[in-house]
């Protein structure tokens, strides 16, 4: 029997810290990512703990302003954003057949831009006080609305803190996505035409370019704000003749872009976990394809659904209200190809099958309610209350969340070696799953009731008091299930099964290798002949390419 | 497949043509906008400005012609060409001090005059900061090649700043549009 060597705690770490290994920086996303989780989701378990009941006393109504902004601004930019970058950078060269990403370096700067950007937001609680003397954290909402974003309106620093840390954040993210429009478009192993790759690198080529299109306006609405803070410039100064709608139409122009930057990764995972678990190839590959390309244009086309309520003309409440329709179509598709692909299969219900047939059944409601709200009237009488809340936390947390969870569960062994706990994972789901549904579904009737969002209590006797306490239980029942998902975690760490190469029977390349994959990812760079290269090597009599 | 610095070094402008797209929109949206003056059409003049964007321009012209001296070989001229293109940039931005010195010094047109004064410096002062890196990336690539550093097979590593200066340039075409034809 030989044991590892002994390596001492300093260099491991001095390795991971200099490290330019895509594989390594994936992990450490990952990682940052549910750190980030925890964070978030505990500012939102205490928002649920205040409203509970009406007229309660548990947070101050400061310290509940700055919780949704941070619970939002961290779900986003610290939460989704590291685990899908995270998840990209992990698989992309595996699954093209890659040694690493197109600039290891660029990479590595990206993730520690990013890190430290988050850290710098997070310090805020401690800082924001001692510089200025001012509140604390950001408490301006994550779309940080000018001119409430003004000195005027929010003195101290807290907001500098937002535009700062998010900025040097946003830097990582578009270095990131240099470097995924780079690899996936130049580092492809032979035979990998780009309608062979997997689907999981198409979404994440959109996703990408996406980043580099909507980014940059972020950026830019970034530097304008902090010109006016700290500089007296006037871009948000309506009393200097500025515009108060220009933030809102360049941050949204950033804002609904960035739910595809969201949703598109997780819409990969579950391109990836569908047809594995049904054992059937994925249907309609070429549509599929198509259907992400048109939602990456028209998603760049229909960011004032965000502001019907702020008096629009009518030409222009119209034209958005049906680009946001047609998006619907392209979206659309995928559920029916996602379906299509479950149809007559041999489903097998393993974790990450299941989390992602929740994902599309939360997602086709999200959806749905997305549609509702693109209805103009409709949305004058929602917009700003909870029905918006439910509605966006079934898209991000029933559709990115729970997508995040199948690639997750479907991935686990791929990286460390080991299965994660099926028996704890299925609890996990019906946890999720049931106080998922009892937390935002009755956020669409306290909406409807007129709760508007971001308030820190309602008075009783207004048909909320039942709706609340419902969203505040099913809150309890989903912290089980984080819970039940970090002893999961670190039991499967531990004692976890033995994973194998390919614990699935999947088809990807990713698969081939070993469990953690060494290194240099292929001792020798892989030929393609199919979508599905695995398929061919294991069913040499009636291989994949003779019918695509 | 592409050479990946080709994708890179696009994706890097793809994502700085919507930087500048963002400020130059505001721009357009605010012009006419301020409620108190001065006003562009009292403050700018395109005298200086014009002989600014013929420099600029020429420089494009010169980087390229550096980089076909590199290719065939002809050392000197690659170095004789290439400080033509960082000449021309340091005028540029000489140009845009002289511009600034007077707006501040004699005008006192700043920042925070008014709205005007807001989009001129952030949208001028963008573009400026982004010819100053390139003049910076030019002067480095020229002390390498002066020290006998860049060799002919290099040229793909030149041609990607030079790619850079071509779109600081053309930013340069927008931005002149916008602040001294139709802004003004």
């Amino acid at each position: 029997m030989t044991t590892a060597p002994y390596i001492p705690l300093s260099s491991k770490l001095h390795e991971w810290v200099t490290t330019v290994d895509h594989k390594k920086l994936g992990v450490m996303y990952i990682l940052s990512g549910l750190f980030f989780l925890f964070i978030a989701g505990s500012e939102a378990l205490m928002m649920r703990w205040q409203l509970a009941v009406p007229n309660n006393d548990f947070l101050p109504p400061e310290t509940f302003n700055a919780f949704f902004t941070m619970h939002g601004t961290t779900m986003i930019f610290l939460v989704g954003m590291p685990i899908l970058l995270g998840s990209a950078n992990y698989f992309i060269p595996l699954m093209i057949g890659a040694r690493d990403m197109a600039f290891p370096r660029l990479n590595a700067f990206g993730f520690w831009l990013f890190l430290f950007g988050a850290l710098l937001l997070y310090f805020s609680f401690l800082g924001g006080q001692g510089l200025s003397g001012e509140e604390g954290a950001p408490n301006v909402g994550w779309f940080a609305y000018a001119p409430l974003t003004t000195t005027t309106f929010s003195p101290g620093s807290s907001t500098d803190y937002w535009i700062i840390s998010l900025f040097v954040a946003g830097m990582g993210s578009i270095m990131t996505a240099i470097n995924l429009v780079s690899t996936i478009l130049t580092m492809r192993c032979e035979g990998m035409t780009l309608m062979k790759m997997p689907l999981f690198a198409w979404m994440l080529l959109v996703d990408a370019l996406l980043i580099l299109i909507a980014l940059p306006t972020l950026a830019a609405i970034q530097i304008m704000l902090l010109l006016d803070r700290q500089f007296g410039a006037h871009f948000f100064d309506a009393q200097a003749g500025a515009d108060p709608l220009i933030w809102q139409h360049l941050f949204w122009f950033f804002g609904h872009p960035e739910v595809y930057i969201l949703i598109l990764p997780a819409f990969a995972f579950v391109s990836e976990v569908t047809p594995v678990f049904s054992r059937k190839v994925l249907f309609g590959y070429s549509l599929m394809v198509a259907a992400t390309i048109s939602i990456g244009f028209i998603a760049l086309g229909v960011w004032a659904h965000h502001m019907f309520a702020t008096g629009l003309s009518p030409a222009v409440l119209s034209y958005f209200a049906g680009a946001t329709f047609i998006i619907g179509v392209p979206t659309g598709m995928k559920i029916f190809n996602w379906i299509a692909t479950m149809w007559g299969g041999h489903i097998r219900f393993a974790t990450p099958m299941l989390f992602a047939t929740g994902f599309i059944a939360m997602f086709v409601i999200g959806g749905l309610t997305g549609i509702m709200l693109a209805v103009v009237p409709m949305d004058w009488q929602l917009s700003d209350t909870y029905f918006v809340v439910g509605h966006f936390h079934f898209v991000l947390f029933g559709g990115l969340l729970f997508a995040i969870f199948a690639g997750f569960f479907y991935w686990f062994p791929k990286v460390t070696g080991k299965m994660l706990n099926e028996t704890m994972g299925k609890w996990q789901f019906w946890l999720l799953f049931v106080g998922f549904l009892v937390t935002f579904g009755p956020m669409h009737m306290s909406g409807f009731e007129g709760m508007p969002r971001r308030i820190y209590t309602y008075f009783p006797g207004r048909g909320l008091e039942l709706w609340n306490m419902l969203s505040s239980i099913g809150a309890a029942i989903q912290f089980f299930g984080f819970l039940l998902f970090s002893i999961n975690l670190i039991w499967s760490l531990r004692n976890g099964k033995p994973a194998g190469d390919d614990p699935w029977d999947a088809w990807t390349l990713e698969w081939s290798t070993t469990s953690p994959p060494p290194p240099w990812n292929y001792a020798e760079t892989p030929t393609v002949r199919s979508r599905r290269p695995l398929w061919d090597l294991k069913h040499p009599e009636d291989p994949d390419w003779e019918y695509e | 497949m592409l050479p990946h610095g080709h994708v890179g070094m696009m994706s890097v402008i793809t994502t700085e043509v919507f930087f500048f797209a963002s400020l130059i929109i505001v721009y357009l949206a605010y012009i006419g906008k301020s409620i108190s003056g001065p006003t562009p059409d009292e403050l700018l003049s395109l005298g200086l400005v014009s002989i600014n964007t013929v420099a600029l321009l020429a420089s494009s012209a010169t980087v390229v012609l550096a980089l076909k001296a590199l290719r065939s070989g002809n050392h000197s001229g690659f170095l004789k060409w290439l400080f033509a293109t960082i000449v021309l940039g340091a005028w540029f931005l000489a140009g845009t001090a002289i511009e600034w010195t007077g707006l501040i010094g004699d005008d006192h047109f700043t920042l925070q005059t008014n709205l005007f004064g807001t989009t001129f410096y952030t949208l001028v002062g963008f573009h400026a900061f982004h010819v100053t890196f390139g003049v910076c990336a030019l002067s480095f690539i020229w002390l390498c090649g002066f020290m006998g550093w860049i060799k002919e097979h290099h040229h793909q590593n030149v041609e990607y700043v030079s790619w850079y200066w071509h779109f600081v340039d053309s930013v340069w075409i927008a931005v002149f549009l916008v602040v001294y034809v139709v802004g003004r």
